[in-house]
């Protein structure tokens, strides 16, 4: 089994080529059930593996990829508990998102594109999670990002979608440049780039080496444009004109939590730098808390999930920031399961509203859409962090740990996640409460998704119930599963102060947590569910804070007037002026000059010289000719 | 062997000229034949070998001039990019009638020999040449087949590139009276000139403008995006597909081991030229409705990069610019044809009169992205080993500058997704709905171009493993006349 474990890599891609070449004669629905059918082979491949394998995981060596001089670097993937835990939710909950989609996108033209995209981003995900070396993980990386791209603009007709894929290209372009040069670095300082390699050596460096500092700085600010976070957060919003389980899969669950798991991956070296600890952690505070900040403000149901996601990914880069590599690691996946869960309710929302995204125009759908209405519930209550369910254990975890390293963002981040709850359940109560405020059209042909939308719903809400229970906290006197598997894998960075929250921290901490979300609970039920405030549509209407944040702090104007209008200004001054008038100018007024005083040049305008070389070089080539003849 | 390879497109050319209205298909069959005796000869080529197949027989013996060629691991595989490009190129050139169809295509086989021939040379006074050789069906195509502005701007062309030959030439000469005894141009014997470090100062100036106008590197470019735009697309293919690389070719083989010294003062120049030009080129990429343009100006940008990272001298900024060489050669010919196919269905290069192809050309518009991809760099395309290599050898050499240098990762897939949205994406108009998808012989033409750039992105060791020890011999050269040059 562990011999032939690239195979979970292959059968995706297997997936894409026959899905990718069989379009025109594959019925739609068969080219869905074969997408999922290669991922849940892949998953069962995964459950296989992880049964076997062994706790120093291994690395199989598929191919030479690149040599040059001392450069080398193979194609090899590594197998350990680190990256089984990411095959695991990447094949298991991307199975359940391919099942929901031979569903959804029923009907759809581009159904076969689709789901050969949707395999192919699979592919590169396992690729990227799978490689034993930073440029093979790379290599998945930019891969995971051209998927991305695909399925953001998958109804290619509409050029708002295409803008919008095109800016997450670009946006994760800039922090790839900071990737590459990252991983450059890497191979500068070690003289490889495989894991083995840099980790065994990076322990001979001190703290804060201004190497080691620069590596992970580098890197960093590629899971920056990965993961969405300041400065590079803007795409993911727009990314959500994909089809929604597209941004359940990639822009929920997995690709945008690849930053966090190659800092995880990497946490040896960032151990040893804590002054980009440091900084980690306050871009993931900034980022969590001006996410939510918007995401108060929204008005359509996916952008207050992107929103959401940004800002949970934020939480997640501060658990990395305060050296809480396994608690991190534990929010990617209890935030893959409910994450996951409240996009695909939404879409089964979208889906039964015909198309409607704003909340503002829907209202008491509880009656109409039970199932959709019970597994939403349950994913708000799982993000908001209410125990038992998921959320609450890995945020309450994430919460204690930043509480000893960084008390000042802890309160921040706890104010975070009040607000978290405040918006969740605003969406909840504008959906599903309430009266219908959508038009009559719609309210006729509301109706519950069919089976295979539903059915992994309530397989995602399961999860979103019961995650948590892998990393319960000290306090329960119970093994953290998560914690104790991962253990050697991953260290607590020396270079921060380590101890342990107390009990009495943990109990005060959940108590009045409880307390404060169920009185958060009752004040946005009777604001929205009760009263039905909504957003003004008029912005003349919104209050200056409602309306800064509707519209996003406008940082994407700002980004519009200082980047990409002066760039595209400098283009055309450097083609009109710079080219055509400056060099130009000097290469014609030169020609002009010589040809009016010189007879020599007035030949080559009269055309004779270029028969007058033909000539002269022809003559040449006769006599080498004769030469070659004559010995 | 190599002889043949050199002359069997000339005797060919002498063929296709008389043969009427079939020359086409003529030339065809004799590019293929040319193209399987190089794969033929790489196949028995050994890497480790030094130059090999070669042939140095006297030929102007008064003046030392002999016509001696032989092939290491670097000039074999630009052969080989020459012989696989030419048959592409003329196949692509199906597409349309060309006037005079004999001449056309026997200029392009004439080409072709002297391509191969600059590939080949060891001998500086042969090495000249060729290259002259080289600019003169190109000049030619460019003046008979290119379009309306073709006079001014073939003038604008020739004025250039004359005046930097002429310079290479005045610098061979001198070369030559420094050579020990009756005089020679041999190339080894170049290597081992002890000239003082002024000497080697202007030397490096006049070598250097005769192939930085070739490449081109910023600000010798002007003469470029007009000739790229306004030639026949077989023209433009040839000129930036196997071309521009001469200029590069010129750079490693007879630059940085003559003049050493002349790097290490000037090099760093060069480098700060070349990068400007990846991010001047780009930018300017970035605001034209010409796609054509566009490519030409993308292609200033990608040669900066190549030439930054060979005057890196480290050993994966030559690989790089080896196998970037190839793979931009592949690229841009795709690119180019991509071009040609809109321009003879839309009447049209305009990219703002275009869009929502893809509607109706769905595997014209795959293939577009998969040469967009590799334009691009993406990985397990052969853009991204380049351009790796060639990123990691300039930071080796300052990490500053390595980092403005990739932003051409940033800028490129700026430039180029946007053209391919405005091109393919979108609503079709009155104009594009009648866009007609690709027929066989353009699949043809586009799926061994395909095929190459995959293969070199999934495994470029076979490459790799054909230029490792040539790059470590020219890095030995440059190492060797620079320490000689120090103890004088």
């Amino acid at each position: 089994m562990l011999q032939t474990a690239w195979l979970i890599l292959v059968f995706p891609l297997i997936g894409f080529l026959l899905i990718s070449i069989g379009k025109t004669f594959l019925k739609n629905s068969s080219a869905g059930i074969l997408a999922s059918l290669t991922i849940l082979a892949s998953f069962i491949y995964s459950v296989l593996v992880f049964f076997e394998l062994p706790e120093t995981g291994t690395t199989l060596h598929l191919f030479n990829w690149i040599h040059s001089g001392n450069l080398s670097i193979p194609f090899s993937i590594l197998i350990d508990r680190i990256s089984i835990i990411m095959l695991l939710i990447i094949t298991g909950v991307g199975f359940l998102i391919h099942v929901y989609s031979i569903g959804y996108m029923k009907g759809d033209d581009g159904y076969p594109r689709f789901f050969s995209y949707l395999n192919l981003f699979v592919f590169f995900m396992l690729l990227l999670v799978l490689g034993a070396d930073y440029i093979v993980l790379f290599a998945g990386w930019e891969g995971v990002g051209l998927c991305s791209y695909l399925l953001i603009g998958f109804w290619f007709k509409n050029n708002s979608y295409n803008n919008a894929a095109n800016k997450a290209f670009i946006m994760n372009r800039i922090g790839d440049l900071g990737f590459l040069l990252g991983v450059i670095l890497i191979y500068v300082t070690f003289g490889s780039t495989s894991f083995s390699v840099v980790f065994n050596s990076a322990t001979s460096f001190s703290n804060n080496d201004n190497i080691i500092v620069a590596i992970t700085i580098l890197l960093f600010i590629g899971a920056m444009g990965k993961s969405a976070q300041i400065p590079l957060y803007t795409w993911l919003p727009d990314a959500m004109a994909g089809p929604t389980p597209v941004s359940a899969l990639i822009h929920a669950a997995t690709m945008v939590t690849a930053g966090v798991y190659m800092v995880v991956r990497s946490n040896i070296l960032y151990s040893l730098a804590p002054s980009t600890l440091h900084f980690i952690a306050i871009i993931g505070t900034a980022t969590a808390v001006f996410a939510a900040v918007i995401a108060m403000a929204q008005t359509d149901i996916k952008k207050v999930l992107a929103y959401s996601t940004v800002s949970q990914l934020g939480y997640m880069f501060v658990a990395l920031g305060a050296g809480a590599y396994s608690t991190a690691l534990f929010h990617v996946t209890t935030h893959a399961f409910f994450k996951a869960l409240l996009f695909l309710a939404a879409g089964s929302v979208i889906h039964a509203m015909s198309g409607e995204q704003n909340i503002g125009r829907m209202g008491g759908l509880r009656k109409k859409l039970p199932v959709t209405f019970m597994v939403f519930l349950i994913g708000t209550i799982a993000i908001s962090g209410l125990p038992p369910f998921a959320g609450f254990f890995s945020k309450d975890e994430i919460l204690s740990k930043v509480w000893i390293q960084y008390p000042i963002l802890f309160v921040i981040l706890s104010i975070t996640s009040v607000m978290t709850a405040i918006y969740m359940f605003r969406v909840l109560f504008l959906t599903f409460y309430g009266n219908f405020r959508g038009t009559h059209e719609q309210e006729h042909h509301l109706h519950e998704s069919p089976r295979v939308m539903t059915v992994p719903l309530m397989f995602l809400a399961v999860l979103s119930v019961i995650g948590g229970f892998l990393g319960l906290p000290p306090i329960t006197g119970a093994v953290h599963l998560f914690d104790n598997y991962l253990h050697s894998y991953v260290s607590f960075p020396s270079s921060l102060i380590e101890t342990g929250a107390t009990h009495l921290f943990e109990w005060s901490l959940i108590i009045v947590s409880i307390i404060v979300l169920t009185l958060c609970i009752i004040y946005t039920y009777r604001r929205y569910a009760v009263k039905q405030i909504l957003i003004p549509e008029q912005e003349s209407q919104q209050t200056g804070l409602v309306r800064m944040a509707n519209n996003k702090f406008y940082i994407d104007e700002l980004y519009e007037w200082i980047i990409v209008k002066p760039l595209s200004a400098m283009g055309n001054f450097f083609y009109k002026i710079i080219d055509i008038k400056l060099i130009d100018g000097l290469v014609n007024s030169v020609s002009k000059g010589l040809t009016a005083s010189s007879g020599v040049l007035r030949l080559i305008q009269s055309g004779y010289i270029g028969f007058y070389i033909f000539a002269m070089v022809f003559g040449i080539i006769a006599i080498l000719l004769f030469n070659l003849i004559l010995k | 062997m190599l002889t043949l390879l050199i002359f069997f497109p000339l005797i060919a050319a002498l063929f296709t000229a008389a043969s009427g209205k079939q020359a086409g298909r003529i030339a065809f069959i004799f590019a293929v034949i040319e193209l399987i005796v190089s794969i033929a000869m790489v196949i028995q080529f050994i890497p480790s070998g030094g130059f090999q197949f070669s042939q140095n027989i006297s030929w102007i013996s008064s003046l030392g001039i002999r016509y001696n060629v032989g092939l290491d691991g670097i000039s074999i595989l630009l052969v080989l990019l020459t012989t696989f490009l030419v048959p592409v190129i003329l196949l692509s050139s199906f597409n349309r009638e060309y006037k005079n169809p004999a001449l056309f295509y026997s200029l392009i086989l004439v080409m072709q020999f002297a391509l191969i021939g600059v590939f080949s040379a060891l001998d500086g006074f042969l090495f000249y040449v060729f290259w002259e050789l080289a600019l003169i069906p190109i000049y030619l195509i460019c003046l008979i087949w290119g379009g309306q502005d073709r006079f001014r701007i073939t003038l604008k062309f020739f004025i250039y590139t004359l005046f930097g030959s002429l310079l290479m030439l005045v610098a061979l000469i001198w070369l030559w009276f420094q050579t020990p005894g009756t005089h020679t141009f041999d190339l080894a014997t170049f290597y081992s000139l002890n000239l003082s470090s002024s000497q080697q100062g202007w030397v490096f100036w006049a070598l250097f403008l005769a192939f930085a106008i070739k490449m081109p590197i910023f600000p010798f470019h002007t003469w470029q995006p007009d000739t790229y735009v306004d030639s026949p697309t077989p023209g433009t293919m040839l000129l930036s597909g196997i071309m521009l690389k001469m200029g590069i070719y010129g750079v490693l083989r007879w630059l940085l081991p003559i003049v050493p010294h002349g790097v290490d003062a000037w090099g760093l120049t060069v480098i700060v030229l070349s990068v400007t030009g990846i991010v001047y080129a780009s930018l300017i990429a970035m605001a034209q409705k010409d796609f054509k343009r566009l490519i030409a100006y993308s292609s200033i940008a990608h040669v900066g990069l190549i030439s930054a990272g060979v005057f890196s001298l480290t050993h994966q900024g030559i690989q790089g610019g080896v196998i970037q060489m190839i793979s931009h050669g592949i690229v841009v010919v795709g690119l180019f044809f991509i071009a040609e196919i809109i321009n003879t269905r839309m009447e049209t290069r305009d990219m703002s009169k275009l869009g929502g192809i893809r509607n109706h050309a769905i595997q014209f518009s795959t293939f577009f992205f998969i040469f967009l991809l590799a334009s691009v760099a993406l990985p397990l395309t052969s853009g991204f080993v380049g351009e790796f290599l060639l990123i990691n050898g300039i930071f080796q050499y300052d990490p500053i500058i390595a980092g403005i240098a990739g932003l051409t990762i940033i800028l490129g897939a700026v430039y180029m997704f946007r053209a391919f949205q405005k091109i393919s994406l979108g609503e079709s108009n009155n104009h594009t709905i009648k866009f007609t998808d690709l027929n066989t012989r353009e699949k043809s033409v586009l799926i061994p171009l395909v095929i190459m750039i995959l293969w070199i992105g999934i495994y470029p060791n076979i490459i790799l493993n054909i230029a490792g020890p040539s790059v470590e011999a020219l890095q030995k050269a440059i190492l060797h006349t620079s320490e000689a040059t120090m103890i004088k």
